[in-house]
């Protein structure tokens, strides 16, 4: 991508632009939203990890260790729920998709701002809701919400519920706003076949948020009305019937997987290029099949009821259609692992994240095809098999790719370094804890031990035990890059405009960006992904 | 690593398709295993093998159609084989043959309930012959449950307001575990059971409520002796018997006959899985669903050629009483 000399000479910037909490919260500018956005990720992030935490260490052990069975089972909900809606479905899009989309795109920022600040109250509106059961009577019917059970527990589900269903709304107007910005907002000579993979894997996302949360809303909202006046939907003493709400909730929540896996493609695509030196291999075949897995998203839910009771003729489709996802996600791995190919690949700490996410995406990606084979999901699925699977692509893939884009981006963002050294040893601990944790999990499904267990047979202590071990390193890893991503932003070395020396147009400003992201538009003349085979050199993070 | 950790890492084979299962299994480890290898291990290799170094240029490649066709095609034609062949094993999991001995299950916050032809009912622990198809037809008296069992590698959820079921042929006696998979509050962890395959000798005995002996207990890390399993007591009557008296009872003789007649509604005699035809138009099967749905939503099926006169029973019957009604009303042949 060639560029203009539109590097700002130090003096003004985003951050510094305007001061005070009130020019933050009233902000416009898409980069404090983003900021916004990832800072409130973030704490979510840690409430999430911390029930994690407990729940691993009540399962050290048989028997009754920390806590009692029910607040297990509401623990175990208040993970689910927060690192589902709260962390992985807003984190890349919302977080880095806000502060990156249009500076990618040469532009001053995406096409609604006010519709951007507002998406961001309707979504912590959404999320103090959700938190305020915490502090009630709390809600223990696991993040997918099963009816008759959450009609009739007596915990404080219409909270979260009524916090989802905000928090929905927040998700729509983000994905509508990436729409029309990646429509109408990009910079001259920025044509559709030069658009950088990011972008790309941000619009097949947005179409998803729009179609299918309503769809949620929807549900939720059934559910809510059944719960306060009695309208008999899904309980069966009321007339209703259970299974109807599987298919309304999944419906919305399949495609929803895909909100959470694709933008963290995207960050994918964007690095990969840039620490090999190379071009992307097979650019069309990776922008296409985000909308081929877009596609296929909304018409697989019903392999999430293959024992619900559902009739065998429903199953056979959903298992066959079920199938056709992993074509385009192996095409985009394969394409990945192309681009390496002959490249001049520099090893730093965004790299490694991707490595990291090859590794656990492909295990992930392949244990999915054994729950899409019909009588193998009989056995595995609600148990440990599919915890496992779900971590290794959520976890394993989106969580990997927020981290490889944060460590990207990161000198873009602030204007400074963090210590790559410290980064190094972080995914270290990270990935091998990782690993450690979820591993003896599938081993522990396919021997049988059920989902959403307080307690289990004797027999399923030992890989238990690995379990919890693991999940302290995970723990131990995100902790250690609280400090130093702290460190960084306190006392980090100056970055650079461009240290990885990208051909993106983020790069191609100062970092951090002035207010408006360029101080003249910029003038885009070639793709994105020139890597001209004596282009090997990148300044780096030394 | 992957492959080492998960192969032979399953329960005991309790069926034939429990090895069915694991022959499928099997493959699905040694397929995933080498797209491991090839993917993580290209990745390991390109690693060493591009690190930068100053003097080395990189080549210019942007793609190829040849390898995209390749990568698309042959995952494809693997993943139908795949789809087949577990929609096969999967089909043989769902047709249970017309003779299986069948036990009726209800599932309730937290335990299980089995209610016999005999009409005994045992509560957790659910006795059936060895080497002959058994049936479950199973209900849930509140929440969603989940019947699994991990020996025979089936499972199947258990719903309130209507009937599911499993069916396997157990070929190794003893005691299976049996979990709830289907998350329903504070103890489902603690909503366990045991199915226990009797051999011969012993299923005649419990028939004839004698002592049955030893039963070993079949678990995932081998077979273990344990101690002497008495039969229950038995209950008032056969389950076709307490069907009978609920069928009184209740006054369903006031509408329907038993022996062909037609009076206010249709006969029972001869109902059970016979096409109705309603007036509505459709042809349904009357099966146990339809005919629990007919009891509780009469107006919602009503037969060709009769009145919607018939009041509604819903709530006015508890699981285990409509059990016995339907297996009353399965007896009139
Ligand atoms: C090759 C791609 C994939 C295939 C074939 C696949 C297949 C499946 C299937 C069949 C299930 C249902 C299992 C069951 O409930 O028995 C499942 C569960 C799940 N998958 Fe995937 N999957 C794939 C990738 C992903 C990705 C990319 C994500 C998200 C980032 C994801 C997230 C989940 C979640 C959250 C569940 C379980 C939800 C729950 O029950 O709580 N999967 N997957
Ligand atoms: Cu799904």
């Amino acid at each position: 991508m060639a560029h203009q000399a539109t590097v700002a000479d130090g003096g003004d910037n985003y951050l510094n632009h305007s001061k005070g909490l009130m020019s933050w919260l009233t902000t416009l500018d898409h980069k404090r939203i983003g900021l916004m956005y990832l800072a409130s990720v973030l704490l979510f992030f840690l409430v999430g990890g911390i029930f994690a935490l407990l729940i691993r260490l009540e399962l050290y052990k048989s028997g009754t260790q920390i806590i009692d069975a029910n607040t297990y089972n509401r623990f175990f909900t208040y993970h689910g729920a927060i690192m589902v809606f709260l962390v992985i479905i807003p984190s890349i899009p919302a977080a880095l998709g806000n502060f990156i989309l249009p500076i990618i795109l040469g532009a001053k920022d995406v096409a609604f701002p006010r519709l951007n600040l507002a998406s961001y109250y309707i979504f912590m509106v959404g999320a103090i809701f959700a938190v305020a059961a915490l502090f009630l009577r709390g809600a223990d019917t696991g993040w997918t919400f099963y009816t008759p059970y959450s009609i009739r527990t007596n915990t404080t589900v219409i909270l979260v519920l009524t916090g989802a269903f905000i928090a929905g709304f927040s998700s729509i107007l983000t994905g509508l706003n990436f729409i029309v910005t990646i429509h109408k907002l990009r910079a001259p000579g920025l044509s559709w076949s030069r658009l950088p993979l990011f972008c790309w894997a941000l619009y097949a996302t947005s179409i998803i948020q729009v179609l299918a949360t309503p769809v949620l809303a929807i549900t939720l909202l059934l559910l809510m009305m059944e719960r306060i006046v009695g309208i008999g939907i899904f309980d069966p003493k009321l007339g209703g019937d259970p299974i109807l709400f599987q298919h309304f909730f999944w419906f919305y929540s399949h495609p929803a997987v895909y909100i959470m896996i694709l933008p963290a493609m995207g960050v994918i695509s964007e690095i990969i290029p840039v620490f090999s030196r190379k071009p992307m291999f097979g650019y069309k075949a990776i922008a296409y099949s985000s909308f081929g897995i877009a596609l296929i998203a909304f018409i697989v839910w019903g392999h999430h009821m293959f024992v619900s009771g559902q009739a065998e003729l429903a199953n056979f489709v959903f298992s066959l259609l079920t199938m056709f996802v992993a074509v385009p996600t192996g095409v985009k791995v394969f394409s990945w692992i192309g681009t390496m190919y002959k490249g001049s690949m520099h090893y730093y700490a965004p790299m490694l994240y991707v490595f990291g996410f090859l590794e656990l995406f492909t295990i992930g990606g392949l244990t999915g095809v054994f729950l899409a084979t019909l009588a193998i999901d009989v056995h595995l699925t609600q148990t440990y098999f599919v915890v496992a699977h779900f971590h290794y692509v959520m976890v394993g893939g989106t969580l990997m790719s927020l981290m490889a884009g944060l460590h990207y981006w990161f000198p873009k963002m602030f204007g400074k370094m963090y210590s790559e050294r410290s980064a190094q040893i972080s995914f270290w601990l990270i990935l091998i804890g990782f690993n450690v944790t979820f591993l003896p999990q599938f081993v522990l499904g396919a021997q049988g031990m059920p989902r959403r267990y307080w307690d289990y047979l004797p027999e399923f202590t030992t890989l238990n035990r690995i379990s919890t071990v693991g999940s302290w390193f995970i723990g131990l890893g995100f902790l250690y890059a609280a400090v130093y991503f702290y460190q960084a932003l306190r006392s980090g070395k100056k970055a650079s405009a461009n240290p990885w020396n990208a051909l993106t147009l983020e790069w191609q400003t100062s970092s951090p960006p002035p207010h408006d992201n360029f101080i003249e538009t910029p003038v885009v003349t070639s793709w994105p992904y020139e890597y001209l085979p004596e282009n090997i050199y990148m300044q780096g993070n030394s | 690593m992957f492959n080492q950790a998960l192969a032979g890492s399953v329960p005991i084979q309790g069926t034939a398709v429990a090895a069915r299962w694991d022959g499928l299994w099997d493959f699905l480890i040694g397929l995933s295993a080498f797209f491991f290898v090839l993917v993580v291990g290209a990745m390991i290799y390109f690693i060493i093998a591009y690190r930068h170094r100053p003097e080395k240029k990189t080549t210019y490649l942007t793609g190829s159609h040849l390898l995209e066709a390749v990568w698309i095609a042959v995952p494809t034609l693997l993943l139908m084989i795949i789809f087949g062949w577990g929609y096969s094993i999967y089909h043989s999991m769902t047709q249970a043959p017309a003779d299986a001995y069948e036990v009726r299950v209800i599932g309730k916050q937290w335990l299980w309930t089995f209610q016999y032809d005999s009409g005994r009912t045992t509560v957790n622990e659910v006795f059936v012959p060895l080497n002959r198809p058994v049936k479950f037809v199973m209900t849930s008296e509140d929440v969603l449950h989940g019947f699994y069992i991990p020996n025979f590698r089936i499972k199947q959820d258990v719903v309130p307001g209507m009937y599911s079921s499993i069916w396997f042929q157990a070929t190794v006696p003893g005691k299976h575990q049996v979990f709830c998979t289907e998350y329903c509050g504070t103890s489902h962890s603690g909503m366990l059971a045991k199915v226990i395959v009797l051999d011969d000798a012993q299923w005649k005995a419990w028939n004839l409520n004698r002592p049955i002996g030893n039963v070993p207990e079949v678990k995932y890390s081998g077979v273990e002796e344990v101690s002497a399993q008495s039969p229950v007591a038995s209950a008032q009557g056969s389950l076709v018997e307490q069907g009978k008296a609920v069928y009184e009872k209740k006054g369903c003789t006031a509408c329907h006959s038993v022996d062909g007649t037609t009076k206010v509604g249709p006969t029972h005699k001869g109902l059970f899985g016979s096409k109705v035809e309603l007036a509505d138009g459709r042809t349904v099967v009357a099966d146990e669903n339809y005919i629990r749905n007919h009891i509780e939503n009469p107006q919602s099926s009503t037969v060709k050629g009769f009145n919607a006169v018939m009041p509604t029973f819903k709530g006015l019957i508890s699981e285990t009483e409509m059990n016995a009604l339907i297996a009353y009303i399965k007896s009139l042949k």
